[in-house]
């Protein structure tokens, strides 16, 4: 019994430091937003004392749903796009001899090793009329002279995909390495072709890998501002940037931290839900769902 | 009983490394047929390829009369035991054994009873909603079983299946192995290193050394007619004495010269360097000169204190005891004459405690029937690197036995 109370304190003690990681720079941090949209704003950009539902009322400006609306269906789509690339690119890489997979490896970091600004004002240089990749194109008969490549949706979502792709690749690939390869062989003996294969047997076995890739471009993709900025135009503005306006521009903080908080919700509820959910289930029940 | 399952030249190489070079090889409907030797000898290439997992470099496979060289595994109707059982995690059992009849598209209702068939059969009906990971070693096996046999294939393949469990399961494993290969009376095509697994199950065996068949036969054949020294030390316990074939022994000597003219060519005198001389049966018709190895199994040899009498052929040598192995059924004496230690295997048939057991240091008389020992082409040093290495372990010792196995595996990856 002793032992056991010691194993106890010795968890509590090592997850203490992420513990208080957590609290400090996740938990106060997201109550504080919560709290500062219910304050009001002072005209210099500063916070006011007492408390106040106005920005709640602000936050139904009837701009609002179309452009949450787009943040949703863009970073959904931007989501799908980098996980449908980025399974096969993993499931490569973890077939490739260590050798070269090394080398692979470090063309997918390499991009981090730039700033990320700097990229995407590349991606700007490129897609500029004058840019290489316009003049390439019109050049194969693929567009005409006048078609914008920049400052439209096509763009944001072109280089969301580009920025994220990474971060979909890295978790895919760490899943897939890990994949026992033997089991694919398994399934086709079993009368599976590769493409079956694949589905029921390497794709199931990747999953964590798949979630972890979800989440790692889908909350970013909500919360991405700077792309659009540089590289979108009026119509393809998300709420990152309408929560930026707020604070630079604007300097109604509250309004931004409602704006924010709205995003937060956006995420959290849904995704608790399915946790919960998928909890519920009985054990047996799950296993059948997951039946080829 | 025709030919089934048919292999014709088939050969395969990895780089450098000859995989499989040139084997030709039919198995009946119906047989329990193994390969067996060690690490890197192409037994398991030889099976991956009629598992469709790799492409003969020559050479055609054929099954059922059907060529099957160039289809696609899933197009093949084998079914394979992989040594890791390959059971797919995110599956229960119940779902693994059904994955080969989903595949097929076989109806639901089909798909219940087959599976719940194969769920008694493998005695494991209330497991049948557990996971991979939270059944024993010895059940995933059985899960393994029943995922290939539910697909009623027309040969199973086996690929050291009882190589992970431990031995007392493994012996267990081996009956039921024996009682489900009666059961459902499928051809099966056994791949192994264990000659004790290979003996007890099999029809036929392939023994395999480098990419070739080296011996293939009933176990009865190769255990007491090897054809090589390489056959006769991986395939159970046995002494070999180094030595030169000399003349054939004289007529006088040979059955009070009755049956003489006949046998006589039949039998030579093999000479040992500081050893007495030995009678040996010459079957092979081994010209004098040669240099031979002499294979005598140890429980071939008897061991006494009193020098046996003399008889046509019998071979009798004195020695000491060195070691003393008492076994319960049986006793293992290393007796010391000379450069060699010979090992000698003593069932005690009828053991009496009054008799006094022949101890160490005792000076004891060895002695056999000629026609008991095998004259053989001396084996190589390559060969010797073969056999006297666990079989798990030559593999990955000699450089230049690696190729065919990791070349295996990689693909296997």
């Amino acid at each position: 019994m002793k032992a056991q109370r010691r194993v106890r304190v010795f968890e509590w003690l090592v997850t203490l430091p992420s513990l208080v990681w957590l609290l400090v720079l996740f938990l106060i941090p997201t109550v504080l937003v919560f709290a500062i949209t219910f304050k009001p704003a002072t005209p210099y950009g500063g916070i006011g004392s007492g408390w106040t539902l106005e920005t709640l009322r602000t936050l139904g400006n009837p701009n609002y749903p179309a452009i949450v609306w787009r943040t949703i269906w863009l970073s959904v789509v931007v989501t799908a796009l980098c996980i449908v690339l980025a399974t096969p690119m993993g499931y490569y890489m973890a077939r490739i001899s260590p050798r070269r997979r090394q080398m692979v490896l470090l063309l997918v970091i390499l991009p981090f090793w730039t700033s990320f600004l700097v990229r995407i004002f590349a991606w700007k240089v490129l897609l500029h009329p004058e840019g290489l990749l316009k003049q390439l194109l019109v050049f194969l008969h693929l567009c005409t002279p006048d078609t914008s490549l920049l400052y439209n949706t096509f763009a944001v979502l072109l280089v969301m995909v580009y920025t994220e792709l990474p971060f979909a690749i890295l978790p895919i690939y760490a899943a897939s390495e890990k994949f026992d390869f033997r089991l694919i062989e398994a399934a086709k003996d079993l009368g599976a072709t590769s493409f079956r294969a694949f589905r029921a047997v390497f794709l199931p076995g990747i999953r964590v890998g798949l979630l972890t890739a979800f989440l790692m471009v889908f909350i970013p993709s909500l919360g991405s501002y700077v792309i659009p900025d540089i590289v979108g135009g009026p119509t393809s503005e998300m709420i990152g940037n309408k929560i930026a306006q707020r604070t630079f521009v604007d300097r109604n903080l509250p309004h931004a931290a409602g704006l924010s908080a709205l995003l937060t919700l956006a995420v959290l509820i849904p995704m608790i839900t399915i946790t919960t959910l998928r909890r519920k289930e009985s054990p047996k029940d799950a296993l059948r769902e997951e039946g080829v | 009983m025709s030919e089934f399952l048919e292999f014709q030249d088939v050969s395969k190489h990895y780089g450098d490394v000859k995989a499989v070079d040139h084997v030709s090889l039919t198995v009946k409907q119906g047989e329990f047929f193994s390969l067996l030797g060690p690490s890197g000898c192409g037994k398991t290439t030889l099976l991956r390829i009629l598992a469709g997992f790799e492409q003969p470099d020559t050479g055609r496979v054929l099954l059922g009369g059907e060529d099957v060289t160039d289809l696609p595994p899933y197009e093949r109707k084998v079914n394979t035991i992989f040594q890791s059982y390959a059971l797919f995690p995110h599956l229960s059992v119940w779902d693994n054994i059904a994955f080969g009849l989903k595949v097929a598209k076989r109806p639901k209702k089909e798909i219940k009873e087959e599976v719940a068939k194969m769920l008694t059969l493998i005695q494991m009906e209330d497991q049948a909603w557990k996971k991979p990971d939270q059944i024993s070693g010895g059940q995933k096996q059985r899960v393994a079983i029943a995922r290939a046999l539910v697909n009623k294939p027309r040969v199973l393949l086996l690929d050291e299946p009882l190589a992970a469990l431990d031995l007392k399961l493994r012996q267990r494993m081996l009956i039921e192995l024996d009682l489900i290969h009666d059961e459902v009376g499928i051809t099966f095509l056994y791949v192994t290193h264990d000659q004790g697994e290979a003996m007890s199950l099999s029809d036929r065996i392939a023994v395999m050394k480098l990419g070739k068949i080296e011996q293939l036969g009933t176990p009865e054949e190769i255990y007491e007619a090897p054809r090589s020294s390489f056959v006769a030390a991986f395939i159970g316990d046995t002494n070999f004495f180094d030595g030169t074939v000399a003349e054939p022994l004289e007529k006088d000597s040979v059955l009070n010269g009755f049956l003489a003219a006949a046998v006589d060519k039949d039998y030579s005198r093999l000479k040992i360097e500081d050893f007495p001389d030995l009678e040996c049966f010459n079957d092979k018709q081994i010209k004098e000169g040669e240099r031979v190895f002499l294979s005598i199994r140890p429980e071939k040899m008897r061991i006494s204190r009193e020098r046996p009498a003399t008889t046509p052929h019998l071979n009798i040598i004195a020695g000491t005891v060195e070691d003393v192995i008492y076994l319960g059924s049986q006793t293992k004496y290393w007796v010391r004459t000379g450069d060699y230690r010979i090992s000698i295997i003593r069932q005690h048939s009828r053991f009496l405690l009054d008799e006094k057991p022949i101890r160490w240091h005792e000076e004891v008389w060895i002695s056999w029937h000629a026609d008991d020992g095998f004259m053989l082409e001396k084996y190589s040093a390559q060969d010797e690197n073969l056999i006297q290495l666990p079989p798990e372990e030559v593999g990955e010792n000699p450089p230049s036995l690696n190729g065919a196995d990791l070349a295996g595996s990689a693909t296997a990856q």
